[in-house]
């Protein structure tokens, strides 16, 4: 009896912990800033370019992981070769790179003292410090959010499905489009949601290769970062815009693909 | 913003361990030092690790960012021992507050504008106003980036604005533009004479004219309720005369400003 009751309650305890300690600092940020302050922050200098530079980079960046990342797990999920594993390691190897580390990272491929830097300058491509360059910064650091969420649900597909419409007599192309994505779609939706939060939140790598300037690389992170020294108020205000906006994202991602929000959770 | 928090949740977390440490006599041998924890502008960075290294009865801990956001975390309730910007405006504003001691300036700088020792596309001021050259500058509400205002603001008009038009990037601290400028993001920059000294010959000074140079001063001060507040005040006696003095001569920084 006296068994029985001690571990749900240390289950309960567990759990009260972990949601008071997350959601603390998010629910601090709205303790502080009224509505008003929310509007009038958006209203200042700069808030609104960075708000919209920050949603239409990582939009693209989203769009290109999709675009790409998709055919590229379906294979990683259908496929069985030599070195499978290791590859899959290494995709997924950015998911833990500190932020800085990727900035450096990039600067030392494309910057212009690069690896790659005297290519990409040749073909008259200018990406640091550019909008280009929040682009692959959000990119670079989204995209194994993505191909991960995108891998195990290809994987958890059930494959009878595929081969039976291999059977009938559509090709792979056809399979994948017509039946593998639509299948797998709300466990590509949730991908989707991960990589663009990531993208949104994208702090480090963003300032080191593509610096801090309005309107053209200033996000909003780095929005708030300036801000934080010089008007806390503002930084908290922007801080809570950037919160509603992320979770207005994935509320509606996540509604969109309807079933995911209850059963895709599973997944 | 993360990493910004974390490092003042360490500042605050080695605060708060050293209770005990006063007691600790500096001559007993074996007895631990007592932990300093300073908060100091970036461009101190190599004058205080290296001053840091020769302290006799503390061990320093260093934080350094922008002046701008060490102060800002001091304003939050961060509580390092000592306070060090790049301008005396900053502790002068936290003493009004009354969260520092009264500050005291105890080093100069110079400002200038570097350029890749390598690859130089700029050997002048007037160079920088040329449309396609490509400038990093410091944010305006670090000391660096109103320094640079302060100057672009003494040239005619039309030549600060075409000087502006350049900038590709606006830093939050002074390691972040020369940074930018190593990695050959950036053509020139507008730093201290100290950052050009302490970049192992990786950037090159183009001395601004002396009708343009700001008067860059840097202000400590010990923060109020500092876990260790005698070794931080001997910290500043050695910054004015000693090994502080020493370190801060070897990295290219110059006596306070007089007046």
């Amino acid at each position: 009896m006296r068994e029985r009751g001690w571990f749900p309650v240390g289950l309960v305890a567990a759990l009260t912990i972990v949601l008071c300690f997350l959601t603390l600092p998010i629910v601090a940020i709205f303790v502080d800033t009224g509505p008003l302050d929310l509007l009038s922050s958006l209203g200042e200098d700069g808030a609104l370019e960075a708000l919209r530079l920050s949603l239409t980079c990582s939009a693209i960046a989203v769009g290109l992981i999709v675009v790409v990342g998709t055919p590229a797990a379906y294979l990683l999920a259908t496929r069985r070769f030599r070195g499978r594993a290791a590859l899959v390691t290494l995709i997924e190897l950015p998911l833990v790179l500190p932020p800085a580390v990727a900035g450096i990272g990039l600067l030392a491929a494309l910057g212009p003292k690069g690896v790659l830097g005297g290519l990409v300058e040749d073909a008259g491509i200018n990406l640091v410090l550019t909008t280009a360059g929040v682009i692959l910064a959000l990119t670079f650091v989204a995209a194994p959010f993505y191909l991960r969420q995108a891998q195990s649900a290809f994987e958890a597909l059930d494959r009878t499905w595929l081969e039976a419409s291999r059977t009938l007599g559509a090709t792979e192309a056809r399979t994948f489009l017509r039946v593998a994505i639509p299948t797998a779609g709300p466990g590509l939706i949730s991908g989707l949601a991960l990589a663009w939060g990531r993208a949104l939140g994208e702090f480090g790598a963003t300032l080191m290769f593509a610096g801090s300037f309005r309107g053209i690389t200033q996000t909003v992170p780095l929005a708030i970062y300036e801000r934080f020294s010089t008007d806390f108020t503002g930084a908290l205000a922007l801080s809570a815009v950037l919160v509603a906006v992320s979770a207005a994202l994935l509320l509606s991602v996540k509604l969109l693909s309807g079933s995911a929000w209850l059963g895709g959770a599973a997944r | 913003m993360l990493g910004l928090l974390l490092s003042a949740a360490l500042l605050m977390g080695a605060g708060c361990g050293r209770d005990g440490g006063d007691g600790a006599s500096p001559g007993d041998p074996g007895a631990s030092k007592p932990k300093l924890t300073v908060s100091a502008a970036a461009s101190l960075k190599q004058a205080f690790t290296a001053y840091g290294k020769e302290l006799q009865d503390a061990s320093a801990r260093f934080s350094f960012a922008g002046s701008d956001e060490l102060a800002a975390q001091i304003s939050q309730g961060v509580k390092p021992d000592l306070f060090a910007a790049a301008n005396p405006r900053l502790p002068e504003e936290l003493f009004k507050k009354g969260l520092v001691e009264k500050p005291t300036v105890f080093a100069g700088n110079r400002l200038v504008l570097a350029v890749p020792a390598d690859d130089a596309k700029v050997g002048s001021l007037a160079d920088v106003e040329r449309p396609g050259v490509t400038l990093a500058v410091g944010s305006k509400s670090v000391p660096v980036g109103s320094y640079t205002r302060t100057v672009l603001d003494k040239l005619p008009a039309a030549q600060g604005k075409a000087i502006l038009a350049n900038v590709r990037s606006e830093e939050p601290d002074v390691a972040g533009i020369v940074g930018k400028l190593t990695q050959g993001a950036v053509d020139a920059g507008l730093v201290y004479g100290s950052d050009v000294r302490g970049s192992d010959g990786k950037l090159e000074a183009v001395e601004l004219p002396e009708e343009l140079q700001p008067s860059v001063a840097y202000g400590i001060a010990v923060v109020k309720g500092a876990k260790q507040p005698r070794q931080a005040r001997a910290f500043i006696d050695g910054l004015l005369s000693g090994a502080g003095r020493q370190a801060l001569d070897d990295a290219g920084f110059e006596p306070p400003p007089s007046g």
